[in-house]
């Protein structure tokens, strides 16, 4: 009989990705791109409030429908809730966890500092933060209306203006699409790097990707709160 | 030219250590940065000072084993280890910060001497290959072609001294245990040992408590051999894909 030269079992696939700082960061970058492409079609679809209450109503009330008559009446909005409930949890879970272990592998700083690194990737953990407060209070202004000031369910071209009217209301969505660019920047950058598509020769591509990505997001949300500041929406 | 030096002086692993300032007079453009460590070191002995500890051998850049951050940078302004680094790179007058490598997984033994055994356990964790001894085999029995040889001399080039932990924010060893990675599994006598080889790596840079890898890119500015960031990226590929074999076996 040959001898067993390595007779520990490796631990399952599961185990070895939540226990290594690699499989984290890859359930970041899934996560996150699955959230990246759930803001694109959302971002998209708010465009249609430059076409009128009608368009843009009408819109959303076909959200509510999608995929009848095989789901229910708002179970596609559901479902998509439900998967990107887990994408934030999984995301933030995985940020919170590495991050403190970045923090316990570097316990001493340097004495003489110095710049490191760009604005994007410096703000990541931050950015981060800002986003997560910024889906609760936009949650509670356009989805459960709790903070809204005009609170019509089923007229969110409406609660959308009175949302746009506030100075508060302007200034935190303007705020936090600024911060969801840089997030983006280097988030989708990253993200590529970690699933193991960056090369060489495609770092352009992908940089290139990335700022476009934040550019046309950010703008595109922006577009939004500016319109109703200057009187296109109203 | 004279300078000012601020060095980290820490008398052993239990003690707090702090900077302290030594001006050094009659430094030539010509000296090396650990000459003029030794210049200044000669005085101190003289002087009846305990000298200042650093890692240095072999001096001209291949051994990885000097470990100074200098002015915040590891290894100092110029692209090289800092053997390598001539005084010609400072001005008369400058103050020079001198401190060790930072980082949990790199203990400091005394002064600018840190340990960095957690290297060497990441490469007995798989960062070999192995063959059957006996005669030598054949030059050609195994072709390489000519691209995997190129890619695995670039990661070869790296010397193991730790500028990648040292400089970046989050003390993690990516770079350092992606060339090694890369270095053996590009090749075909690497293959025999491809999943297991980057599995086993993995775990152990975790295991050692280096922290994630966030790419900041800081440690392949840092890095005196030009270990490229994407070598992060070929580890990750790597690392994924041999989850994947693996789970099927």
């Amino acid at each position: 009989m040959a001898l067993a030269t390595r007779p520990d079992r490796r631990p399952t696939v599961v185990r070895t990705v939540w226990d290594s700082t690699i499989g984290k960061k890859t359930i970041m970058a899934v996560s996150g791109l699955l959230m990246l492409t759930y803001l694109a079609v959302h971002m998209f679809g708010n465009l249609k409030i430059f076409f009128g209450p009608g368009t843009f109503n009408g819109y959303a009330h076909w959200l509510r429908t999608l995929g009848e008559p095989f789901l229910h009446y708002e179970w596609a909005l559901w479902i998509i809730r439900v998967g990107l409930v887990v994408c934030v949890v999984a995301h933030a879970v995985c940020a919170y966890q590495l991050s403190r272990l970045d923090r316990r592998a570097r316990p001493v700083g340097y004495v003489h500092r110095r710049p490191r690194a760009s604005y994007a990737t410096r703000t990541m953990r931050w950015g981060g933060v800002i986003l997560g407060l910024f889906i609760v209070w936009h949650l509670l202004d356009l989805t459960t209306l709790t903070v809204n000031r005009n609170a019509e369910p089923g007229h969110p071209y409406q609660n959308v203006v009175a949302t746009f009217h506030t100075w508060y209301g302007d200034v935190i969505y303007i705020v936090a699409m600024l911060a969801l660019g840089l997030h983006i920047r280097h988030g989708f950058w990253s993200a590529a790097q970690t699933l193991g598509a960056g090369s060489r020769t495609r770092d352009r591509v992908l940089k290139s990707t990335a700022n476009g990505l934040a550019l046309v997001l950010t703008a595109g949300f922006i577009a939004v709160p500016v319109g109703v500041m200057t009187g296109v929406v109203s | 030219m004279r300078l000012t030096l601020r060095v980290w002086r820490q008398k052993n692993d239990r003690s707090p250590g702090a900077m302290k300032e030594y001006p050094v007079d009659g430094v030539s453009p010509d000296m090396s940065f650990l000459e003029m460590l030794d210049t200044l070191n000669e005085r101190l002995t003289l002087e009846g000072e305990e000298p200042i500890a650093f890692d240095h051998d072999c001096r001209e850049g291949i051994c990885g084993a000097c470990s100074l951050v200098i002015n915040g940078d590891a290894h100092g302004p110029e692209r090289t280890t800092a053997c390598q680094l001539h005084m010609r790179s400072f001005r008369d007058g400058d103050t020079v910060d001198v401190e060790p490598w930072r980082a949990a997984a790199f203990p400091v033994v005394r002064d600018l001497v840190v340990d960095r055994s957690a290297f060497d356990r990441i490469i007995q964790a798989g960062g070999y290959v192995s063959v059957p001894t006996g005669a030598a085999p054949e030059a050609h029995a195994t072709p390489v072609p000519k691209a995997a040889a190129d890619a695995a001399f670039e990661h070869a080039e790296c010397i193991g001294c730790g500028a990648c932990v040292a400089a970046c924010p989050n003390g993690s060893a990516m770079l350092f245990t992606s060339a090694k990675v890369n270095h053996l599994n590009v090749l075909p006598q690497g293959a025999p040992e491809r999943e297991t080889r980057v599995l086993d790596m993995v775990a152990q840079m975790d295991a050692e408590g280096f922290g994630g890898c966030t790419l900041t890119g800081e440690c392949a500015t840092a890095c005196p051999k030009g270990i490229p960031l994407t070598s992060i990226t070929s580890m990750n590929k790597e690392w994924l894909r041999a989850n994947r074999k693996v789970s099927r076996d």
